[in-house]
């Protein structure tokens, strides 16, 4: 699939700028119908152990953890800020391109000082649809060993 | 020089002990001797009978010294802690470093294939020495000097022992008495059960299954009846919160009807559904038993303002629920022990919550997801899709660490103020419903028992 690299930038950072800015149903839809998002400790990765934190199958539990943030989770309310590196192109096909991005996630909460929330690198397949480049696949792999209370937002 | 030395023996070891420093015996409460301050005079706002009747005063989360008593007493002493399931150490040589309070063991699997718990800490000169949280080995060995253990945590051996010989002369070398015997790990009591596996740094603790006791232990042999388990993985989770406070989380069934809006509106867990409490006999451990009711069904547990009547799923794989032989009617048991652990199954999810202190104001809380090994691909694909509904970021679990961490603020704040947990009386009991939370002031009556020094 021929991709110009800065289309490739344009993808990341339109992510960090729609889970950052709380708009989870452009979050959602940064993905293709049959998605797989999942958000995993490295160790779990690493391992071969299939769980993960947040494991999602269809941009219908996509829509429904977008729901749960809005009216169903209660939780402390804080910021998240994304800093994505440079995605590094691993492989590519006909169909899709395969990528590998680092990414570190900051936490403000009300009222605190900002700390380093989440970790970790995205293992991505992305595809080219009729609106743009969306992601088939987001692997949030994270290293932070300890999650800080809770994730409510999508990393 | 006698042989029959002590590792402590003054004599011999001038600088103090170095040898595994064995735990202490039970605690017998009548003993003179006992130095704790009585808790009264330790907590200036503890009135007599107020934990058994449901007052608990918000020092008891953040005062230094209770949790120092907590951890020698509650996690060192006379109780049995969760180290993990056979399922993570399946083969021989495999080895898991894991917790019990602050002090770190590792659990091996021998060659022989019996288990052993070892306290991570060199007899030599105290390093932590495992590293890996898992792997596999043949023998312990400790960076700094090499000294070198067996998987069941006899020191094997130790260099230059017998010193360096140069020009026919042997310069340094241990002892002559040094006796390798009298320096391995310490090793603690172990039990398993079903495929989980606890352990005692306390050689004179109960067994098992006396210490569980029959009432909790029906329920305990209904999740691990001793099918071989698979391991799923694991999530971490760090709450700045007491950790009484994730016991007490799992010892009163009405919150997740009143917080979790997944459980009202599923009516997955519910003010109305049939249920019974039940305690071990001293009230310390708790199992909850639910009967999974009708979704959606107007009654006076969905009046409340978490229940969503209009809330659908966009994917209703996540409760894709398949009735499982093994669980008889209940569709959901939620097992307390004391202090270690959590026993989960939730419909298809099944999990162990492990609690992990790590000072009076915060503990990591380790799950660890498993199946069974006869599960078909449909039903692990299940239990991993569920998982989405607990651990740190679950549609219903998220909540809870949220809550400990904002009570925990108020108990720094406020030490002086008093919780009020007064639902369904002021007494502790057995239930056949929801609306209680005797179960937390039972653990609580339990907890005075044993912290408090000389009880008559």
């Amino acid at each position: 699939m021929d991709i110009d690299y800065a289309e490739l930038l344009q993808l990341q950072a339109t992510y960090a700028a729609v889970v950052d800015a709380g708009d989870w149903d452009a979050w959602c839809e940064l993905f293709i119908d049959d998605c797989c998002y999942r958000l995993q400790p490295r160790e779990n990765h690493d391992r071969g152990l299939p769980l993960a934190t947040l494991s999602f199958e269809s941009k219908g539990m996509l829509r429904d953890r977008a729901y749960g943030i809005r009216e169903t989770l209660f939780h402390d309310p804080y910021y998240q800020r994304h800093i994505i590196g440079p995605p590094l192109v691993r492989a590519r096909d006909a169909g899709r391109i395969r990528t590998e991005t680092n990414y570190a996630v900051f936490r403000t909460k009300l009222s605190e000082p900002t700390t380093v929330f989440n970790v970790g690198r995205y293992l991505d397949d992305i595809v080219r649809t009729p609106d743009g480049l969306r992601f088939a696949t987001r692997l949030a792999i994270y290293d932070s060993e300890l999650i800080p209370t809770s994730i409510i937002y999508p990393i | 020089m006698t042989a029959e030395r002590t590792d402590h023996d003054p004599r011999i070891d001038p600088v103090g002990p170095v040898g595994p420093v064995g735990p202490v015996g039970p605690v017998d409460p009548t003993d003179p001797a006992d130095p704790a301050e009585p808790l009264q005079a330790r907590l200036p706002s503890l009135r007599p009978g107020d934990l058994e009747r449901g007052r608990i005063p918000f020092e008891l989360y953040t005062d230094e010294e209770i949790y120092r008593r907590e951890l020698e007493r509650l996690f060192y002493r006379g109780h049995w802690c969760y180290v993990g399931l056979e399922a993570e150490v399946p083969e021989p040589g495999d080895f898991k470093r894991t917790q019990i309070g602050e002090r770190s063991v590792i659990l091996t699997r021998d060659r022989d294939r019996t288990l052993h718990v070892v306290e991570n800490v060199c007899a030599h000169r105290g390093v932590a020495f495992c590293r890996e949280r898992h792997g596999n080995r043949r023998t312990l060995v400790c960076p700094y000097h090499q000294w070198t253990y067996s998987l069941a945590g006899d020191l094997q051996g130790v260099p230059f022992r017998k010193g360096l010989r140069r020009g026919g002369e042997v310069q340094g070398g241990m002892p002559a008495d040094f006796r390798l015997e009298d320096h391995g790990l310490t090793k603690l009591a172990v039990a398993t059960r079903g495929g989980a596996v606890f352990a005692s740094f306390d050689p004179g603790v109960e067994p098992f299954e006396q210490y569980v006791g029959p009432t909790v232990l029906r329920y305990f042999d209904r999740l691990f009846d001793g099918r071989p388990l698979r391991l799923l993985g694991y999530n971490r989770q760090r709450i700045p919160g007491n950790w009484k406070l994730m016991q007490e989380n799992i010892k009163y069934p009405y919150h997740p009807g009143l917080l979790h809006t997944w459980f009202v509106t599923f009516g997955l867990w519910r003010a109305d559904n049939s249920a019974r409490l039940v305690m071990d006999a001293h009230h310390r451990h708790a199992a909850m038993i639910s009967t999974r009711g009708n979704a959606g069904t107007a009654s006076e547990a969905s009046q409340v303002a978490s229940f969503k009547p209009a809330m659908t799923l966009h994917d209703p794989r996540f409760l894709d629920i398949v009735h499982e032989p093994w669980w008889g009617e209940p569709t959901a048991v939620m097992i307390t022990l004391f202090p270690s652990v959590i026993l989960q199954q939730q419909v298809n999810s099944v999990s162990t919550r492990q609690i992990l202190p790590a000072g009076p104001g915060v503990f990591d809380f380790v799950w660890t997801h498993f199946a069974f090994a006869d599960d078909d691909d449909a039903m692990i694909q299940r239990r991993l899709r569920q998982a989405n509904l607990f651990g740190p970021a679950g549609f219903v679990s998220a909540d809870d660490g949220e809550v400990i961490e904002l009570s925990q603020r108020s108990f720094a704040a406020v030490p002086d103020r008093r919780t009020v947990v007064e639902l369904g009386g002021r007494d502790a009991g057995d239930a056949v419903h929801m609306i209680t939370e005797a179960l937390i002031r039972g653990m609580y009556g339990y907890w005075r028992k044993v912290m408090e020094p000389g009880e008559p």
